[in-house]
């Protein structure tokens, strides 16, 4: 442990001796969802007429708008008006120290390694999250504020440098793009927001910390990220803890918008609630996540370990509109029991010279469904485009499935695409080989498991590849024998 | 160390073991031979635990335990170990990360603390020259596009590391080219000491020239038919196996 991290844990742990009170969120919209209950957000939230009229128009589109049904996953059909859009569920009590956290969920930490400051923290005992965040969020600003870089909360944006964000929401993911992007940007109750100046490099990972607190309240955030020409970031969506809820409808929107030769690195590790062993409960993750290659030379990557939620809907995408610009996808999705995920990216050349690679790596167990889907668009003015695309499914056990549904579209001749998948079985030759050194079947299996998405797990920042790891091994925990 | 008796072994309700008696002592090396299909690699996976084969009969002592009741992890961690006929690949895992792992999970059971990375390089590399093995190999992924020769030399470096008292070697020598072959020699008999047993399953009596057997058997239709010393070997070399089937035919 490092000095600050020393310092920060015994700050933290003597509030919590001071006995903090957690403010219990105590207003909240009716249930439902009307012009009415936007109205009710945007007033509580004290916004700009220009944000209001938004989300209104949004909402009507939305209404005229239905759920998609062509991803491969079921589920009971989903009340929209039986949902509270504005505030955390009243019934949840915050606990107020360790004990009080169910055990299970602790015992999950100490797998992963999270510090006990680290664990009250995502439980939400006693230390403040938001008086933690906030005393982070400042250590971090004024590094941050020296280089011209923004990072707050989107509300925080709104007020702060509503310019930026009227000129950029919206224009990489439109209101009406698809049911639950117009969902969200009708009822999002905050976010992050990120704006890199010209020619700067961000000298840290800039990771969603003070955004893991309003996972407990909003299930509809947004992220607005604009890299300015030349600019580089790197930036984490945090270790979301496990959640011990019914089935929870998250509905997420994610921006990028990088100019001339921009770089922006997007790392996530989801790890929502998955329900339980019957398939019982679990969030289901709606998420729309989308960069856009504006800028000539530009270049976002996707880097995602997925192994949460009950239901995974989650297509991060790059649009390749500046000549020479790059996409990557490189993704870990992982489903155990019943859970089912339906995920992939679409690369859509549109520029000169345009490159994207996508490598997915797909893992089943239980009865589980897993797909891979995924689209090459390459346009008639994209000249030159190339595309790699591998994808892999492993597959641990016979009652669990492992589909790929790549879409290839190709109006330039041009261009070169190559795409390999490869299906296989976690191996009983493999296994046995392990338990013959001494091995237990547990440590086989996430060893197999973590060389098989290694490829994967190298583009993560180096805490967080430990981190997706142990996740990996954890959720396939039992899965084997 | 190791007493065999009576073993009896099925796979898919096919009998193919039918009665192996076998007594190993510490110090010794067990040479086994007989032809293809006789039961030589089913022997050694009944031994080291793999659960396809059903045993249908017989006991089998290690070091006073019963063998058959272990779960493989627990037989490999109180030292028996497999060299593999056909090792195989773990893409993604490095030998090195591989090894680290097994060694310390048997170092934990044995009580003792796990390896640091830097004692962990320090044998490592002390072992890797038993078998002239090089690093670089031990960095790529567990025997994916490793050689024949390269697997063998890996299987025995894996024995090297882990030091187990009784080591059984599945056909080590199948795929080897004879410089090749006296490496893989020559890093087993410097192995080879007087607490620790061996058995050497062969199909040639080539590597018996190198590894010196105290005891040659032959396994014929799943069981051992013929015990001799390394004589037999040689016997076996010049006549083949066709008079061992005729002696039993009269029999
Ligand atoms: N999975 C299996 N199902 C049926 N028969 C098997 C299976 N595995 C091995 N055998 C048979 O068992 C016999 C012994 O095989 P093995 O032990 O590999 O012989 P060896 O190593 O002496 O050449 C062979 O006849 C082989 O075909
Ligand atoms: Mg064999």
């Amino acid at each position: 442990m490092n000095k600050d991290n020393q310092v920060l844990e015994e700050l933290t742990s003597k509030e919590y001796e001071h006995g903090w009170t957690i403010d219990i969120e105590t207003d909240s919209a009716p249930k439902g969802l009307n012009e009415g209950i936007i109205r009710f957000i945007s007033a509580k939230k004290n916004e700009p007429e220009w944000l209001l009229e938004w989300r209104l128009k949004a909402y009507r589109q939305w209404t005229k708008m239905t759920e998609p049904k062509w991803p491969n996953v079921t589920y009971p059909p989903i009340d929209y008006q039986d949902l509270i859009y504005y505030s955390a569920p009243k019934q949840k009590v915050q606990p107020k120290n360790l004990e009080d956290v169910d055990p299970e969920l602790i015992k999950t930490f100490e797998k992963l390694g999270i510090s006990l400051t680290e664990q009250k923290r995502l439980t939400g005992v006693a230390v403040d999250a938001v008086i933690d965040s906030v005393s982070v969020a400042t250590t971090y600003k004024t590094t941050l504020a020296e280089l011209g870089i923004i990072f707050c909360s989107f509300s925080e944006a709104v007020k702060e440098h509503p310019e930026l964000v009227k000129k950029y929401m919206g224009s990489v993911v439109p209101v009406n793009d698809n049911y639950f992007a117009a969902l969200n940007s009708a009822v999002f109750t905050d976010g992050s927001f990120c704006y890199i100046p010209k020619g700067v490099r961000c000298p840290m990972e800039l990771s969603t910390y003070f955004r893991i607190n309003a996972a407990n309240t909003g299930q509809f955030e947004r992220t607005l990220i604009v890299a300015d020409e030349g600019s580089y970031v790197s930036y984490l969506e945090g270790c979301t803890a496990p959640m011990r809820d019914e089935n929870q409808l998250h509905a997420a929107v994610v921006e990028i918008y990088a100019m001339k030769d921009a770089q922006v690195k997007y790392s996530t590790v989801q790890n929502w609630y998955p329900g339980d062993k019957h398939g019982k409960g679990g969030i289901y993750n709606f998420v729309t996540k989308r960069g856009l290659c504006f800028g000539d030379g530009s270049k976002i990557s996707w880097t995602q370990v997925e192994t949460g939620s009950a239901i995974t809907w989650k297509y991060p995408s790059c649009i390749l509109k500046g000549d020479n610009s790059m996409g990557e996808f490189y993704s870990v999705a992982v489903t155990n029991n019943y859970q089912q995920a339906d995920t992939g990216t679409k690369m859509i050349h549109i520029g000169k010279n345009t490159k994207s690679r996508i490598v997915s790596k797909g893992i089943s167990a239980g009865h589980s469904q897993n797909s891979y889907r995924g689209q090459v668009k390459i346009m008639k003015r994209a000249e030159n485009a190339r595309n790699f695309s591998q994808c892999d499914s492993l597959l641990m056990g016979d009652k669990c499935g492992a589909h790929t549904f790549p879409y290839i579209d190709v109006e330039n001749n041009s261009a070169r695409i190559e795409h390999e998948a490869t299906t296989s079985k976690i191996g009983e030759d493999q296994i046995f080989y392990c338990l013959q050194r001494g091995i237990d079947e547990e440590s086989a299996v996430a060893l197999i498991v973590n060389g098989y998405a290694k490829e994967v797990l190298n583009q993560l920042p180096m805490e967080f590849a430990v981190e997706a790891q142990k996740l990996l091994a954890l959720t396939l925990e039992g899965s084997v024998g | 160390m190791l007493t065999i008796k009576n073993l009896q072994a099925k796979i898919d309700g096919k009998q193919i073991l039918t009665g192996v008696n076998l007594e190993v002592k510490a110090g010794e090396v067990h040479a086994i031979m007989g032809p293809n299909g006789s039961g030589k690699s089913t022997l050694a996976s009944v031994l080291a635990g793999r659960e396809e084969y059903e045993v249908t009969e017989g006991q089998v002592e290690f070091l006073g335990k019963n063998l058959l009741e272990m779960a493989p992890e627990e037989r490999a961690r109180d030292g028996v170990f497999l060299a593999f006929q056909y090792p195989v690949e773990i893409p993604g895992v490095s030998t090195i990360n591989f090894m680290k792992t097994a060694l310390n999970q048997i170092r934990v059971h044995r009580g003792q603390q796990p390896l640091d990375a830097v004692s962990f390089l320090k044998l490592m590399k002390e072992k890797m020259k038993l078998v002239e093995m090089d690093q670089s190999l031990l960095n790529r992924s567990l025997n994916e596009g490793f050689s024949g020769g390269e697997k063998k030399r890996n299987e025995i470096f894996q024995m090297a590391m882990l030091e187990p008292k009784l080591s059984i070697l599945d056909e080590t020598d199948s795929g080897l080219d004879i410089d090749a072959l006296k490496i893989v020699a020559n890093g087993v008999n410097k192995l080879r000491n007087k607490s620790n047993g061996v058995i050497v399953v062969t199909h040639y009596q080539r590597l018996l020239d190198y590894i010196i057997p105290d005891f040659v058997h032959v396994l014929y239709r799943g069981r051992i038919v013929k015990s001799g010393t390394k004589e037999l070997a040689l016997e076996l070399e010049a006549k083949g196996y066709d008079w061992i089937k005729d002696e039993l035919a009269l029999a």
